[in-house]
């Protein structure tokens, strides 16, 4: 399976062990990712705070490129959720109104550029969940997860308001795949609440409320699993000043869904960038650790 | 619930944001203010105004009383009232047009989500990509609390540490966009 990569801002950054994770999986996967040249930032949720036609122009200018990109017909994967949501609004707004396009094309001609609407973007869950498959991925498992309870953790964005893979509201994807690595779930409904996004920069008492629920309905998992790299930030960087709030101590393992997968598919911790983590506990390496003497 | 007088507006300043608001409100038209909004708002909590409280704002007209209140700029995208709103009405998107609105007046008690949007999408423009620490720093600096940087210095010092953050991030975006800002500026004044 081939696709176009459109990492986006933060995973080149902040989010860089879920770029190396993504690529070292999907490559175990035995799917190919051609990034895409030249790209630039989507807009994420400032542009919508600033302009309508800049939050469909940034977006709008990577899927013309996507389009120049040889050979033509591969879907766009991208890991991050914001990301994917703004450049699928593009290809779901202008499908029905050429004035938009138009609109957006007459920008996009500054940089020499033309959208015409043949793109088609896919979330990492989407491609993982139903391209590739959770059967596909237990064929790969050689070191079982046994004994590690994941919470799967969706947010908001990959789910809506676009329901294209799973429900908007009450998210299964992940189950399949966590059942496929040997590792037990840990039953929640936290999964497709919202984490605060930028609030958590903006407005921090209001963010750390909405973190709080979310770790504070964890307790009990060895690991929560995310698909964002602003859920990730949010839940991994800010565990101390949850503490004080909730009561809730300890640090919780907060882990890209790649990164998972790959440890079941004998990938190394180093390989798939653990260390890059702001939240693995000793525990969870431990607990690693021992699915080894296991398997 | 009445709203702090020091958060009011002069809408005489503002000729345009009338008829902004017009559109807002065609957007909402056929809301029944059922407050399934108010039900599924995760950040309903924090806000002075009810989500569904703000749309019957709207409705009414009240630009003034819509932009004093923090209702919308608490809004995270998570796009529930959206999917739930029995009338199927774009609700986060209408927010959005909000934020759109009281961006271009700068409004003080929406200081710290008008600054760092801002800085944000400055970044954007200078460089084709995010540089993450130049706008966190300019955004710190512009917001003039210095005790702001300090509830992030924790997360700072482990993400410098793994070297997630550095002073100069490449850009390999190809440079910056500045012709296409200019244009979609232009686009939107001549509308």
């Amino acid at each position: 399976m081939k696709y176009l990569y459109y990492p986006g801002c933060s995973l080149e950054g902040t989010a860089r062990e879920y770029d190396i994770s993504t690529r070292a999986f999907m490559a175990a996967m035995g799917a190919e990712l051609t990034e895409i040249e030249g790209w630039t930032c989507c807009g994420a949720s400032a542009a919508e705070a600033v302009s309508e036609l800049l939050t469909l122009v940034l977006p709008a200018r990577n899927l013309a490129l996507a389009e120049g990109m040889t050979p033509p017909g591969r879907d766009i994967l991208v890991p991050c959720s914001a990301c994917y949501l703004n450049l699928r609004r593009v290809e779901e707004k202008t499908r029905g109104s050429h004035d938009l396009k138009d609109r957006i094309n007459e920008a996009l001609a500054v940089e020499g550029l033309v959208y015409h609407g043949g793109t088609r973007t896919r979330h990492l869950l989407d491609v993982v969940s139903r391209d590739l498959g959770a059967a596909a991925v237990a064929r790969r498992v050689v070191r079982p997860l046994t004994g590690i309870r994941v919470a799967p953790y969706y947010g908001c964005q990959c789910l809506r308001p676009y329901a294209v893979f799973d429900d908007p509201e009450a998210p299964r994807s992940m189950e399949p795949l966590i059942a496929a690595t040997g590792a037990d779930l840990h039953p929640w409904t936290m999964g497709s609440k919202c984490c605060g996004a930028s609030h958590m920069n903006t407005k921090m008492e209001v963010g750390l409320k909405l973190v709080g629920a979310i770790l504070e309905a964890a307790q009990g998992a060895d690991a929560v699993v995310t698909v964002c790299p602003m859920c990730q930030i949010n839940l991994e960087a800010y565990q101390r000043q949850v503490a004080r709030q909730t009561g809730v101590a300890g640090t919780m393992t907060i882990l890209y869904l790649p990164q998972l997968l790959g440890l079941a598919m004998g990938l190394s911790p180093e390989a798939l960038r653990l260390d890059l983590n702001l939240a693995v506990t000793g525990g969870f390496l431990e607990k690693f650790r021992q699915t080894a003497t296991a398997a | 619930m009445a709203l702090a007088e020091d958060t009011a507006i002069d809408l005489s300043s503002m000729p345009e944001a009338a008829s902004a608001l017009a559109d807002i409100r065609a957007m909402v038209q056929p809301c029944i203010q059922c407050g399934t909004c108010t039900g599924s708002c995760p950040n309903e909590f924090a806000m002075d105004l009810t989500p569904r409280h703000m749309w019957r704002l709207v409705l009414l007209g009240r630009t003034e009383d819509v932009l004093a209140s923090r209702t919308f700029s608490l809004c995270s995208a998570c796009y529930m009232c959206t999917l739930r709103c029995p009338r199927g009405l774009p609700l986060t998107e209408a927010i959005g047009r909000l934020k759109q609105l009281a961006a271009r007046r700068h409004l003080s008690h929406l200081r710290s989500g008008d600054l760092f949007y801002r800085n944000f999408i400055a970044s954007v423009r200078r460089h084709g990509r995010v540089r993450e620490m130049e706008f966190m720093g300019l955004y710190f600096a512009q917001m003039m609390n210095p005790w702001l940087p300090l509830r992030y210095a924790d997360m700072g010092m482990r993400l410098m540490r793994r070297g997630k953050v550095t002073l100069q991030l490449p850009s390999r975006g190809g440079g910056g966009l500045n012709r296409l800002f200019e244009k979609v500026a232009e686009m939107e004044n001549r509308s």
